[in-house]
């Protein structure tokens, strides 16, 4: 079981989505995530331990290597791409209950900015690390993220900004969160964001990576 | 006039223009407009910030057509309106540059190819549609910019090539790594560009925004242990913006640019300007600066 395990997280880690993907051209014809997530679950592997046993674990290293700039934003979509086609066949099993996610993460581009390769980034990391998102989009504004955490009891809010006049629309944002649902936590991030910002602007968390908003909700499960 | 890159193998350094969005957004461009609109809604507005430029002493000037591309405009319902804005575009920048250059900015288009997000096709469709426009409006050259991966940055190269006369230009953005190396967003360093937008046929290559001039000149020594001939264009930003009462401030002052601007050229760049918060200000210490060394 355990070798198993690892070689799927192998193919997370190096962006393996099935038997016919040519990349990484170093595992050229071999078996992919989409092929040992199904061989895992007729071999009897339960869900659980396929998501955190492997998935997870690839992901994990994915996210630390992009942080240590050991990687860039292709090997890592190659990454949550091979992940989104395991999941596929895990879904069942979030359905039945039968996995459970760490809680909830809702995550949107702020009000007046249109760009997603950040937040889209963010948010296939997030669930490769076992967490349900639930994704607004861009030029996403206060009210639909207020009315998304009523929603969602308990999920921690993640606002995403390219742009430095666009960012200034996280502090709008953050306080009204915060009146709606004073206990609700809000995370930020995007280029321009710095950890002095989040402080001015009362939000709860900054991480300048994907991983290290991953270990922030991890830290608050 | 000729042509900027026969000028720059004939030792001439030229001085480009400074930042458009962030000037815009001083000139009252709201958040959820659509910039390129302006050049038809507010064209006196646009004409000043390209006159600006070229009052402070600028050779070439730029284009308000950075989001220019099908894939950009059509967030705001503009998506039959391409060719329209980037002819407004380039017609506005050639009033305003008399016997200056104009260059028309491209900017990338939001959309990752190996991802499945769009075709090779659609991609280079797009950018053959703003061209023509830019083309139609008078601009001299394309200004391909801010691009962070190679396979987007070569169809929008060959888009210009293929279906204008004009020169055509490329930047990428670099930021430092952890380990201290240049890379774009997508992974791709200065030595990996040179190859590929030289073959693809760039007149003219090098960097665009980033963190400021300072790392710039790292950038063009890169360049240049590359490749010693092409000719090399910084468009360089103020800095690191930050955040102060509610406003964002981008630190670098002109001075400070000034400075730095005799060691960029001795790195091998011909071409200086500025990107994200410069201002006619810098561009004029960048002329005083380019006309006494």
């Amino acid at each position: 079981m355990c070798e198993i395990l690892q070689k799927l997280a192998d193919c997370i880690e190096f962006g393996k989505i099935n038997k016919a993907a040519p990349y990484p051209p170093q595992m050229k014809g071999l078996d992919g995530a989409d092929e040992i997530t199904k061989q895992a679950l007729d071999e009897g592997v339960n869900a659980q331990q396929i998501l955190t046993g492997g998935l997870m674990v690839g992901m994990e290293k994915v996210g630390i290597k992009f942080r240590e700039n050991k990687v860039f934003v292709p090997q890592v979509l190659m990454s949550a791409k091979a992940m989104s086609t395991a999941m596929i066949h895990l879904k069942p099993y979030f359905l039945s209950g039968e996995v459970k996610q760490k809680g909830t993460f809702i995550i949107g581009t702020v009000e007046g900015d249109l760009h997603d390769i950040g937040k889209n980034l963010v948010s296939m990391m997030v669930e490769g690390n076992g967490w349900k998102v639930i994704d607004l989009g861009t030029d996403v504004k206060a009210e639909q993220f207020v009315a998304a955490i009523k929603e969602h009891e308990n999920a921690i809010v993640g606002l995403s900004a390219l742009l430095t006049t666009t960012m200034v629309n996280m502090e709008k944002i953050t306080k009204a969160i915060k009146e709606a649902v004073p206990e609700a936590k809000v995370a930020v991030g995007g280029a321009p964001v710095t950890d002095d910002f989040r402080k001015r602007i009362g939000a709860d968390a900054y991480s300048a990576d994907p991983q290290g908003l991953v270990e922030y909700l991890n830290a608050n499960v | 006039m000729g042509k900027i890159t026969d000028q720059i193998k004939a030792g001439k350094i030229f001085v480009s223009d400074g930042a458009w969005g962030t000037f815009l957004q001083q000139k009252g461009l709201k958040l959820g407009e659509c910039p390129e609109e302006w050049n038809i809604t507010h064209p006196e507005e646009v004409f000043d910030i390209a006159k600006s430029y070229i009052d402070a002493g600028a050779d070439m000037i730029e284009t308000n057509s950075f989001g220019g591309t099908i894939f950009k405009v059509e967030k705001y319902g503009l998506a039959d309106k391409v060719f329209e804005l980037n002819k407004a575009a380039a017609e506005i920048s050639r009033n305003a540059a008399g016997d200056k250059f104009v260059i028309g900015s491209v900017g990338p288009t939001g959309k990752i190819l190996m991802m499945g997000d769009v075709t090779e096709e659609e991609l280079y469709d797009a950018f053959k549609e703003q061209v023509l426009g830019l083309e139609a409006g008078g601009v001299d050259a394309i200004m391909i910019e801010t691009m962070t991966a190679l396979d987007e940055a070569r169809l929008a190269i060959r888009a210009a090539k293929e279906n204008t006369k004009c020169e055509v230009f490329c930047t990428m953005t670099f930021d430092k790594t952890v380990q201290g190396e240049f890379r774009t967003m997508m992974g791709v360093s200065p030595t990996e560009m040179v190859e590929t937008l030289v073959e693809a046929g760039a007149d003219m290559i090098g960097a665009n925004c980033g963190n400021g001039i300072a790392d710039m000149i790292g950038i063009v020594r890169e360049i240049r242990r590359a490749n010693t001939e092409i000719p090399v264009l910084v468009h360089a930003n103020a800095g690191m913006p930050h955040y102060h009462n509610g406003q964002t401030v981008f630190p670098e002052t002109p001075d400070e640019m000034a400075v730095l601007v005799p060691k960029i050229i001795a790195a091998g760049a011909n071409v200086i300007g500025g990107c994200c918060g410069t201002t006619p200000g810098h561009i004029c210490r960048v002329r005083e600066i380019v006309d006494r060394s």
